[in-house]
């Protein structure tokens, strides 16, 4: 069967110049990225600012060619497909609906133009089909003729699921959809995501920092760090026994609305994640509260196992011990 | 009203701050004693942010401030001149905004702003206002003080900016700090950590904190008093395990029932959500705000809305009585 | 995460109005007579701005002694009536004016747009040439060329106009730069738009408010140097009524007869000072729009 994405060890960098535009060097944003996403999955890339999440999402989308590596969507390779099959494959919803819509068009025509592009539907025809989409994602005749300066966040987010549906393609990289929304309408738009995958069948690549949301509406989650994924495992497994340190960390600092908890301690250190000066070995030791000796000398290898991924050297070390017997990689999960 | 406390640091009463076509603020009450953390957690546009503007006399032009009183212990700020308030801000009150780079400098070190503001309100030497600078980034956990003295803002990370504006805002050991969303624009795990810094810092300083947020975990983790403000009201407030436990007000029910908690939501089944916008309050504007978007409204929410105890120091404006959904909070 | 907004702003914002909105509405005032009175300037004039009549030399405007009732602003050395030259000389300023600026915009907003957007080597190329028409002395290969070709209406306008684009290409690159990152250029690529349409259509409308303020500009520049050239008989050929040509003619007689100096140098200082009036004033209001749109 072929997967929806299926992504084979992709880099993606970018030369940093100087004023001068000398070359100073490679930024590695995406750094030896491999997995597959399922038709009808929902895979979640979770990660904080730089982790190359965003990069990720646009070379998936074919806006960025990969450095070296392959991506195929739906079975086929982006870089030989032509600009009006790509757009009816796939499609974005990005973060920030207040840059996602361009100011100086009416919403009719911002969801009209993917159907524009394809160059082959009588006017009239598209004029229903943006209708029908608009009116699918709540959003009103009389809206159509609107400037999106005149729409609330809401809107202006539904009227761009609404333009990245309008073709119908199969997967939707929804980057950071909610983040830029008040918590009430983040909600609603949630749902309007949930409910029109199930049914028109999409598949989801969705990116966001926010755990919670993942939670509720990803099938499987993938942690980046600094270009890399770190883990990568079914949702349910994930938040049952989160492996990676790091993985672990992002889930202390998830602050559930419960008073009776506390500021949670992530225990990680000061050093901040900069993807121009990757550390050696495993690049999350110099934050990571359990690193040992080892850490800053081997880069550690992907560890697979239940259908899950980890990187870490510790997982390396309860894999032998689990193979001996004598251990399992319970041994460091998180006390929650 | 049990909300004017005798011994408060800051005690506002009656807050409005309106624009020429909309009402921002509509008659906010709050007191913030010694020690306490105060949490304002809404939406945007509910009139948090100006609020806590108003506290300092930094409103934008085009805004009328008014109030019964907004007292800093004893000291009445509506009454102060500029030069009076100057002399407050960065001194006894201090403030940390969402977007450190916007509020520093990026022209001077960070060594010469925050020591400048020390030297303005203590008349000290440059020497000795250095010296309690990097003492204060030691104490923000910021390692190699001396040499984050003489770097700018620029070089510094999100995480790092933000340790180092609450190091500057605690310069002069103020007794009121306002933090208006200090912490949005972080990433999840440095949040966490700046978070649990401020905590610390409050409890070691004895700080008066109003937290403004929209982050309702922030708010569970953070705050001894919570107001929930929506469309320029404060709608409730009360002790935290009050408002968690036995959230009253259809907003705060509805807005708590919008959040995804891992374990506890069940994934596949829709959220809460409130339907409708936030609406524009124009002047004149009478009654509840939420009417629009509320299940449960009638006439009656048209009219002046009063507070109603709820028991516990809980109070909320509401024309349901306490117990109109007992029992079912989320 | 950025702070979330979901209340509607209304997009008009109304103030009292100031010295600024005072003089936008001076300037917009002052423009739209200029034109009016450039196109419809064959029904305006009282008398054919070509027509001599040496018997009428110099006479004075109407409010001074010697005048006659017919010529409103008196006549010049060979008895043309002024007020009909001045009215026709409005009409070579403002089409000088329009034509240049459509010649340059046309140049440096396409040469902006596509180093704007395209970065790398082709914007390494534009930014070569237009440091390449910083270099050049405008005033002189100006004078040079016109001393060369001839003067004509058709080879000021051309040389005005191959001049004076740097400053269409340098704003349409760096409002292209700010505009090409962002998500709805993304949006209109993942959508399968051609470039034409992401240029054309995505681009260069919310580039075009900061162009309208260069397009001012560069028109009162414009308008000024043809007076320069004509002023310094390598602009506008006679007997066409150019202000610059006029004041020129003027200069001998101007101790004598000042108000043939003083009227073409008062309509070219209100027309210039009309066009930076009505810039300022969009400039201004470009910039509450942009405070709006990041509010």
């Amino acid at each position: 069967m072929t997967h929806a994405i299926e992504v084979r060890n992709v880099y993606r960098e970018f030369q940093q110049r100087s004023s001068l535009g000398r070359a100073r060097g490679a930024v590695c944003a995406v750094d030896g990225v491999t997995f597959s996403v399922a038709a009808g999955d929902v895979l979640a890339v979770v990660g904080e600012s730089g982790c190359g999440k965003s990069t990720l999402a646009r070379l998936i989308m074919g806006l960025l060619p990969p450095s070296s590596g392959e991506i195929l969507v739906d079975g086929r390779s982006l870089v030989c497909v032509d600009r009006r099959e790509r757009a009816r494959l796939i499609q974005p919803v990005f973060q920030d609906p207040f840059s996602s819509l361009n100011p100086r068009q009416r919403v009719r025509d911002i969801v009209g133009l993917p159907l524009a592009s394809q160059g082959d539907l009588p006017k009239a025809r598209q004029s229903d089909r943006v209708m029908e989409m608009l009116a699918r994602v709540g959003i009103s005749t009389e809206m159509a003729e609107r400037l999106p300066g005149q729409l609330s966040g809401g809107q202006r987010q539904r009227v761009a699921i609404a333009r990245a549906l309008v073709l119908h393609p199969r997967i939707v990289v929804c980057d950071e959809p909610t983040s830029a929304l008040d918590v009430s309408v983040q909600a609603q738009i949630i749902n309007l995501l949930a409910e029109l995958r199930r049914e028109l069948g999409l598949t989801y690549l969705f990116i966001s920092h926010n755990l919670a949301v993942v939670e509720h509406i990803a099938t499987e989650v993938a942690v980046m760090y600094l270009g890399r994924i770190v883990e990568h495992a079914p949702t349910q497994d994930l938040f049952r026994q989160p492996m990676h340190p790091y993985t672990q960390a992002l889930f202390a600092s998830v602050l559930t609305p419960d008073p009776a908890l506390g500021v949670p301690d992530v225990a990680l250190g000061d050093a901040y994640p900069d993807p121009t000066n990757i550390p050696s070995g495993c690049r999350f030791h110099p934050r990571c509260p359990k690193a040992f000796s080892e850490c800053p000398a081997t880069e550690p290898d992907n560890i697979r196992k239940d259908g899950r991924l980890v990187e870490c050297l510790l997982a390396v070390d309860n894999q032998t011990r689990a193979d001996r017997g004598d251990g399992s990689v319970a041994h460091f999960q998180l006390d929650r | 009203m049990a909300l004017v406390m005798p011994n408060a640091v800051l005690s506002i009463a009656n807050l409005r701050v309106s624009f020429p076509r909309m009402e921002a603020v509509r008659g906010v009450s709050l007191a913030l004693n010694r020690g306490e953390v105060h949490c304002v957690v809404g939406e945007s546009g509910c009139g948090k942010s100006i609020s806590a503007l108003s506290v300092m006399n930094l409103l934008p032009r085009g805004a009328v401030r008014s109030a019964d009183h907004i007292r800093f212990h004893e000291h009445d700020l509506l009454g102060m001149s500029e030069r009076q308030m100057a002399r407050l801000r960065g001194d006894k009150i201090a403030m940390i905004f969402q977007e450190p780079m916007t509020s520093l400098n990026p022209a001077y070190t960070v060594g010469s702003q925050m020591a400048e503001v020390f030297e303005r309100h203590r008349r000290t030497t440059r020497r000795q206002a250095l010296d309690r600078a990097a003492e204060l980034l030691a104490r923000v956990g910021i390692t190699a003080p001396g040499m984050r003295l003489a770097q700018y803002p620029h070089q510094l990370s999100g995480g790092l900016r933000q340790r180092m504006m609450i190091a500057m805002a605690l310069m002069c050991d103020p007794e009121l700090l306002i933090a208006d969303e200090p912490t949005t624009a972080l990433d999840v795990t440095v949040q966490a950590q700046i978070l649990r810094l401020l905590h610390k810092l409050q409890q070691e300083m004895g700080l008066a904190l109003l937290l403004i947020t929209h982050d309702f975990g922030i708010v569970a983790r953070m705050a001894q008093r919570v107001s929930v403000m929506y469309a320029g009201e404060v709608v409730e407030s009360g002790p935290v395990e009050q408002i968690f436990k036995a959230p009253t007000h259809p907003y705060t029910r509805g807005l708590l029932d919008c959040i995804p908690v891992p374990g506890v939501t069940k994934a596949g089944e829709p959220l809460g959500s409130i339907p409708g916008v936030v609406p524009r309050i124009a002047p004149g504007f009478l009654g509840c705000g939420f009417r629009d978007r509320c299940t449960l409204a009638t006439a009656e929410c048209a009219e002046t809305m009063r507070l109603r105890d709820a028991g516990a120091d809980h109070f909320y404006r509401c024309r349901l009585p306490p117990n109109w959904k007992q029992g079912t909070a989320p | 995460m950025k702070a979330a907004h979901d209340t509607y702003a209304p997009s008009k914002r109304w103030r009292l109005p100031t010295f600024g909105h005072f003089a936008t509405l001076l300037g917009a005032v002052i423009v739209a007579t200029a034109f009016l009175v450039a196109v419809f300037a064959p029904y305006l004039t009282p008398h054919d701005p070509f027509a001599q009549d040496l018997n009428l030399r110099l006479i004075p405007p109407i409010w001074m002694e010697g005048s006659q009732a017919t010529h409103l602003l008196g006549t010049d050395q060979i008895g043309r009536d002024y007020l009909s030259r001045l009215i026709y000389g409005t009409r070579i300023s403002v089409l000088i004016g329009v034509l240049t600026v459509v010649t340059s915009g046309i140049i440096g907003i396409t040469l902006g747009i596509l180093g704007g957007f395209y970065g790398g080597r082709i914007d390494a190329v534009v930014m070569f040439v237009i440091t390449c028409r910083l270099s050049i002395p405008l005033i002189l290969v100006a004078l040079t060329v016109v001393a060369l070709v001839g003067s004509s209406l058709t080879v000021v306008i051309l040389t005005l106009g191959l001049l004076l684009w740097e400053r269409f290409a340098v704003v349409a690159r760096t409002t292209t730069m700010q505009v090409r990152n962002l998500d709805y250029i993304a949006a209109a690529q993942a959508a399968g738009a051609s470039r034409a349409h992401i240029l054309l259509r995505e681009v260069l409308p919310n580039i075009a408010n900061h162009l309208v303020v260069v397009a001012t500009l560069e028109m009162a520049l414009a308008i000024l140097l043809e007076a320069a050239l004509s002023f310094l008989g390598l602009g506008v050929p006679q007997p066409l009524p150019s202000w610059g040509l006029m004041i020129a003619e003027a200069k001998e007689y101007m101790f004598f007869s000042p108000w043939v100096i003083v009227a073409p140098g008062v309509a070219l200082f209100i027309l210039v000072l009309g066009i930076n009036l009505l810039g300022d004033g969009l400039r201004d209001m470009l910039r509450a729009d942009l405070r709006q749109w990041r509010s």
